[in-house]
């Protein structure tokens, strides 16, 4: 597959494989920007992509601003992640009705549905991977993300643009593409109109790109495009030393620093929620005013809520602090004795999303310096860091 | 659930408020004859004209208690009644009108009234659970809808209404809105306030006003420190606090802190 030529298309090429992915029955979604971020939505054109962005990302700060050329995909990732496809916040279990005394139950059918996912970054095909190993793997498969997971094809993207709080380099997950794709394109924005250098990574890619008017790429394009890459390598927002992470925070359950990010932390989830790879859920069930439909549910949950540890009597997690350590300590530590693998592919989206810019690298190293009284520095930022003013309602 | 006579009674009563909340209930068109088939409503002067006599099964109370005379009603309703729901952030919270709370009610009804020597009102409006025991509170300024409905029908069923308590921001992530304070700048208090509107404003790119009151654990030294530290004033921040929720415990502590 590496040693297969790369082709180059050129924007009407990505068009024309919008165009036939729909014709293969695909749903097509990709970047679009909504709302001043750009978000996964529905897309059929390649004129909907977010031409000439890119975004301005810290703890707790995104803004989009305007670039220089007319790159598509000059931005990092943003609020959403693929998740809300595959594993989305609601999912309908079953439904009942009671007619007489009697009661017939119809689980909900797992309806396969193909995806063409557009514009997938490296970190979130890890992400993806993360989940398959979540949901499919075991003795219980879930059939509902199979039944979407199954049908998926995937465009990645190698990055050209490292977001202010991405630090993929340090948890080994990008920021370029090396398997779980169809298709991976490098885009090539300066000089005018983007050119697209593809390299397939399945046999539906191979076939889907031959499909395409597309020519192979020539040596200084392909040298151009990994140079693209290599500069996002560089130049990561964030970093974190990971190789021991899962020992050090394992050893400091009981570190002052989770009472002091609990002082910042507002439980509010929204770590969670942006996070790629946290799968948590809960049960929800109804019942209509006359007694005769029910229904069961699931919805995204979060470790931050109470509800999350209520076991009878009580909930487990009662406290702020214990909720955080939760949160990062299952990320970066118990999902390797659970997966096998970390729970955090270094997307940034906890850092950026936190309303309050909590830094999940920040907290480790905090932690890890602690633990060397000689390069102790303090290193609590504060709550505000970096954020730029709010406007009055 | 069912009585002698039946289905079981409803009641619906009104203490100081703006009727929103019963209106609520008179909003859930197609839904409200379901209410009516699975309910006898014996009291409720908003849709029916009835007294009040005998006991209830449920009664949904609206509305905080501001005069003496509804100090001692509210005695009368919660003998009446097997279940007492309270609906909204008046019953709740004690609403908009406790801004009294931090006033000096005297002053402002001689500054409003030509004879203020006729107002008969307490110092404070406060809660229904302040006063009697409450089985369940659903909060809102308005009460949404599908949650009022949620909760009669879970109290027919007899399970636990789905309600969550936790912040306005789980449900701005569910529905996929971007957030307004992250991308924008925009004051939101969100993350300090209890779910349930499903984040109408941040929808529609506005910052949340916290209609619903604190959510389960809610840090709002810590989120006033970022609104602080990124342009809110004092005086603005002891006002955000004070709003439908502004006698909930940890609104009203959170707004004392600010602006003296
Ligand atoms: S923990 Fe944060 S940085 Fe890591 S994958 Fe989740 S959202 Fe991304
Ligand atoms: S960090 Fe929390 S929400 Fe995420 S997967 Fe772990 S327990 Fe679930
Ligand atoms: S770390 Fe940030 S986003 Fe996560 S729960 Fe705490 S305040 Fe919310
Ligand atoms: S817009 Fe407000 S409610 Fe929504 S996530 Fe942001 S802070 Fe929370």
């Amino acid at each position: 597959m590496e040693s297969a030529p790369l082709a180059a298309i050129t924007l009407g090429g990505l068009q024309a494989l919008f165009d036939e992915l729909k014709n293969q029955g695909y749903r097509v979604v990709g970047p679009v920007v909504r709302d001043g971020a750009i978000v996964y939505d529905d897309i059929g054109a390649v004129s909907e992509l977010p031409r000439g962005w890119k975004d301005e990302q810290d703890g707790g700060h995104y803004r989009l601003v305007r670039r220089s050329n007319d790159a598509r995909f000059g931005y990092a990732v943003g609020p959403h992640s693929w998740k809300k496809y595959l594993h989305p916040p609601l999912q309908p279990l079953w439904r009942a009705r009671r007619e007489d005394d009697r009661m017939s139950v119809e689980p909900e059918r797992a309806v396969p549905e193909r995806f063409a996912f557009i514009g997938v970054r490296a970190c979130e095909l890890r992400a993806i991977a993360v989940q398959d190993r979540v949901l499919l793997g075991g003795a219980h498969a879930d059939l509902h993300y199979q039944a979407r997971r199954n049908g998926a094809f995937i465009v990645a993207l190698n990055c050209s643009q490292a977001g202010g709080t991405c630090f993929c380099v340090s948890m080994n997950a990008g920021p370029k593409v090396d398997s779980g794709f169809d298709l991976a394109l490098t885009e090539i924005a300066e000089g005018g109109e983007p050119l697209y250098i593809v390299a397939a990574g399945s046999e539906a890619g191979r076939k889907l790109l031959s499909a395409l008017p597309h020519r192979e790429a020539q040596s200084q394009e392909v040298a151009a495009a990994a140079a693209i890459v290599a500069r996002t390598a560089a130049s990561m927002g964030r970093e974190m030393q990971a190789d021991d992470v899962k020992e050090l925070l394992q050893h400091n359950l009981d570190h002052p620093r989770w009472d002091e990010v609990a002082e910042r932390c507002l439980a509010c989830g929204n770590c969670t929620m942006v996070c790629p790879t946290c799968f948590c859920t809960s049960v929800q069930d109804s019942s209509d005013l006359a007694g005769l439909e029910f229904s069961r549910s699931r919805r995204w949950d979060s470790c931050f809520t109470s509800d999350f540890s209520y076991i009878h009597g009580g909930s487990v997690r009662t406290s702020t602090r214990s909720r955080y350590r939760q949160w990062i300590t299952h990320k970066l530590a118990s999902w390797f004795d659970q997966f096998g693998s970390s729970g955090c592919v270094g997307c940034g989206r906890c850092i950026t999303w936190c309303p309050v810019g909590i830094d999940i690298a920040e907290e480790v190293r905090a932690i890890r310096e602690s633990e060397r009284p000689s390069a102790a520095e303090p290193s609590g930022e504060s709550a505000a860091g970096g954020i730029t003013p709010v406007k009055q309602r | 659930m069912a009585t002698a006579a039946g289905k079981p009674r409803l009641a619906v009563f009104k203490f100081a408020s703006c009727d929103g909340c019963q209106l609520t209930l008179l909003d859930c068109e197609e839904q409200l004859l379901s209410v009516a088939d699975a309910l006898e409503i014996a009291y409720f002067p908003e849709a029916t004209r009835a007294d009040l006599k005998g006991r209830y099964d449920l009664a949904l109370v609206e509305g905080s208690i501001t005069t003496e005379h509804d100090a001692q009603r509210i005695h009368e309703v919660r003998r009446r009644s097997r279940t007492l729901i309270t609906i909204g952030a008046c019953a709740t919270a004690g609403g908009i009108q406790a801004l009294r709370n931090f006033a000096n009610v005297r002053a402002y009804a001689a500054a409003v009234y030509a004879h203020p020597e006729y107002v008969r009102t307490l110092a404070t409006s406060t809660a229904i659970a302040d006063h009697v025991t409450v089985d369940f509170e659903l909060r809102g300024c308005p009460v949404n809808k599908q949650q009022l409905l949620e909760v009669i029908s879970a109290f027919l069923i007899g399970r636990r209404p789905v309600t969550p308590p936790h912040s306005v921001c789980l449900e701005c992530k569910l529905s996929g809105n971007v957030c307004v304070m992250v991308a924008r700048g925009t004051a939101c208090l969100g993350p300090v306030t209890h779910a349930g509107c499903g984040a109408l404003c941040p929808a529609y790119e506005r910052g949340c006003y916290g209609c619903y009151g604190p959510m389960e654990t809610p840090n709002s030294v810590s989120l006033s420190r970022r609104l602080r530290a990124v342009g809110l004033d004092e005086q603005v921040l002891k006002r955000i606090y004070r709003t439908f929720n502004a006698a909930a415990p940890a609104f009203r502590e959170e707004s004392e802190r600010h602006g003296g």
